[in-house]
């Protein structure tokens, strides 16, 4: 590996972790109005040090290693950054740059105040969670892993609750007891492996994985208990029911952050645990049941979707279809598309649904009204804000080119090569589901209002620029994808 | 039968009844209080992995430290997530308690 400048890749890849880390320190350190400051300045150099990082990886098309202390595996903690982990580095950054500067102005303390609680909660928890979630992925290790999914829970609970309602209380510790059920479960796996092998790294583990003509009971056992963790924490059906409350109940920003990013975390760790350490288990019985209960996931987070009344409750039901989509991945491993099918559409969904909940969140701050019936008329008040609305929608849908159109194409793909045909029903019918929800939203939006009087709206230009570059990122990320011209080996 | 898998089979046992009490309880601070549990006895076989990883030197029995390591960094999460648990259940109760009706009885003692 070449270095290029000063800082080469294995730097920045400490830098992405650490810098987010010290701005949540700082911001709680020094608090009061520069707490925000602090964090939307972390993340604008965290946006270059990602970028960088992410430049050196694909320009030189090498994988970037660190070793903790300089200790290696089987003792020391590895970090690895190749492509893929780039790519969701990069789109977690998008994602949290933007909604962090869409947010700015939010919880600012009145004239005689030194601080707002939520805001103070707001800005360092943030930071916070942004440092976790680039720890899962960029770790190696699954003990590392463990801690970085706590670290991620404990900073999206406390973030749930914000406004302290008694509602998102309950809603909150109903996530954190899911969260936690699961993170235990995931522990006794990983200890279980580490009892087989005497090693925590993923790659010794894969290496000593492959050796094997037959898995012992105590893997299989290890491998179930940290899949089934890892599903409570991707809220797959059945263990969705914390999701709606929580990703509805939180502020806008915050609720753009927990499905965008969080849910994310669990599921990457998951494509680690089943395309890395267990390649080829396609066929077995676990992938299989993570493919069915996927597929309802869609069927069922789409109807629910369908059936709500508010804005925000429909778009966390839609979360919870979209990571159905994700799950199909594992039954269809056998074909090349799969693995960046997984990929794009977990990249495009971030990208989407940040742009969709923040959009509702400055119309229930502008509008007055989330109720999905009485939006007749917003098109006139808010028309930026509803185009970015539609354009992230019609990239859930899977319209062509978005992001969405090109993870569900390849998606399709996988099952006609590995001649699974079935897997193409949830794919298809999930688009129908999901154009049914987002076009009930446009069509009474786009509406004459009622009352003619409604003035032009208030919305500050910065979040309808923020909210359009999510949503056009994702449309953009999806003509990429089509330029490459391939679904990725 | 040797100490370990005493130990191993114990933390099995304990790991089932504490999950079955975290699934089915529906009272928020037994299930914080079942996770407790549940998570003392991973860490109890985390014990058994240290002792069965270990090894003797001239004589003197010594135990992988890995697992040991883990546990307290374990200790130190299970604590946070416990203190955090608990913190939402109380303000759960405030919250609750702030929208009833005074005549019926509703105190907290901080």
């Amino acid at each position: 590996m070449t270095e290029l400048a000063v800082f080469g890749g294995k730097q920045l890849v400490v830098l992405a972790l650490i810098m987010p880390l010290l701005g949540a320190l700082l911001a709680f350190t020094i608090g009061g109005r520069t707490a925000r400051w602090i964090a939307l300045l972390t993340a604008l150099v965290e946006l270059v040090v990602v970028v960088s990082l992410a430049w050196i990886v694909v320009d030189q098309q090498i994988v970037v290693e660190y070793q903790l202390g300089g200790w290696e595996p089987p003792l020391g903690v590895r970090l690895r950054a190749d492509g893929a982990t780039v790519l969701v580095l990069l789109t977690a950054t998008v994602v949290m740059t933007a909604t962090m500067i869409s947010a700015h102005a939010d919880w600012q303390p009145l004239p005689d105040q030194h601080e707002t609680r939520a805001g103070l909660v707001f800005w360092t928890l943030l930071p916070a969670l942004w440092a976790a979630f680039n720890t899962v992925l960029l770790s190696q290790d699954l003990f590392n892993l463990f801690v970085a999914l706590e670290i991620l829970t404990f900073c999206a609970v406390p973030l749930v609750c914000l406004n302290g309602k008694a509602e998102t209380f309950a809603a909150a510790l109903r996530y954190l007891l899911f969260a936690l059920l699961g993170s235990v479960l995931y522990l006794l796996g990983a200890g279980l492996i580490y009892g087989l092998w005497g090693t925590l790294d993923i790659g010794l583990l894969a290496l000593e994985i492959s050796k094997l003509n037959r898995y012992p009971p105590a893997l299989s056992l290890a491998l179930g208990l940290m899949t089934a963790g890892l599903m409570a924490k991707t809220a797959i059906v059945p263990l969705h029911l914390w999701l709606p409350p929580a990703h509805a109940g939180a502020p806008a920003p915050v609720s753009a952050i927990l499905s965008a990013v969080v849910v994310k975390a669990a599921f990457v760790v998951l494509l680690r645990l089943w395309f890395e350490l267990m390649p080829g288990s396609a066929d077995t019985m676990v992938a299989q049941t993570q493919g069915v209960l996927g597929g309802l996931a869609i069927v069922l987070g789409g109807v629910l979707a369908l059936r709500q009344s508010r804005l925000k409750p429909m778009i966390a039901y839609s979360t919870i279809a979209q990571m159905g989509y994700l799950f199909l991945v594992f039954p269809l491993a056998g074909a090349a598309s799969a693995w960046g099918a997984g990929l794009l559409h977990l990249c495009s969904h971030a990208l989407a649904k940040a742009a969709l909940f923040l959009a509702a969140g400055q119309i229930i701050t502008h509008f007055g009204d989330d109720r999905i019936d009485h939006l007749a008329g917003l098109g006139h008040v808010m028309p930026l804000t509803l185009l970015a609305f539609g354009v992230a929608g019609f990239s859930l849908m899977g319209l062509p080119p978005t992001g969405g159109f090109v993870a569900k194409w390849w998606l399709l793909q996988a099952a006609i090569e590995t001649g699974h045909w079935g897997w193409a029903v949830p794919i298809l019918f999930g688009g129908l589901l999901t154009a049914g929800y987002v076009f009930r939203v446009l069509a009474v939006a786009l509406r004459p209002a009622a009352t003619p009087a409604l003035a032009a709206s208030t919305v500050p230009h910065t979040a309808n620029a923020m909210i359009l570059l999510l949503a056009l990122s994702s449309l953009l990320l999806g003509l990429a994808a089509l330029g490459t011209g391939l679904p990725p080996q | 039968m040797v100490a370990s898998t005493w130990f191993g089979l114990g933390a099995a046992l304990i790991i089932g009844l504490s999950l079955f009490q975290v699934i089915i309880n529906p009272e928020p601070l037994r299930k914080v209080l079942a996770f407790n549990l549940l998570g003392s006895a991973v860490f109890v076989l985390f014990g058994v992995l240290a002792r069965r990883g270990g090894g003797r030197i001239d004589g003197v029995a010594f135990a992988d430290p890995v697992p040991q390591a883990l546990i307290i960094t374990g200790l130190v999460v299970a604590f946070a997530a416990t203190v955090l648990a608990v913190a939402l259940v109380l303000r759960l109760l405030q919250a609750e308690c702030a929208t009833q009706d005074h005549d019926t009885e509703c105190r907290i003692d901080d």
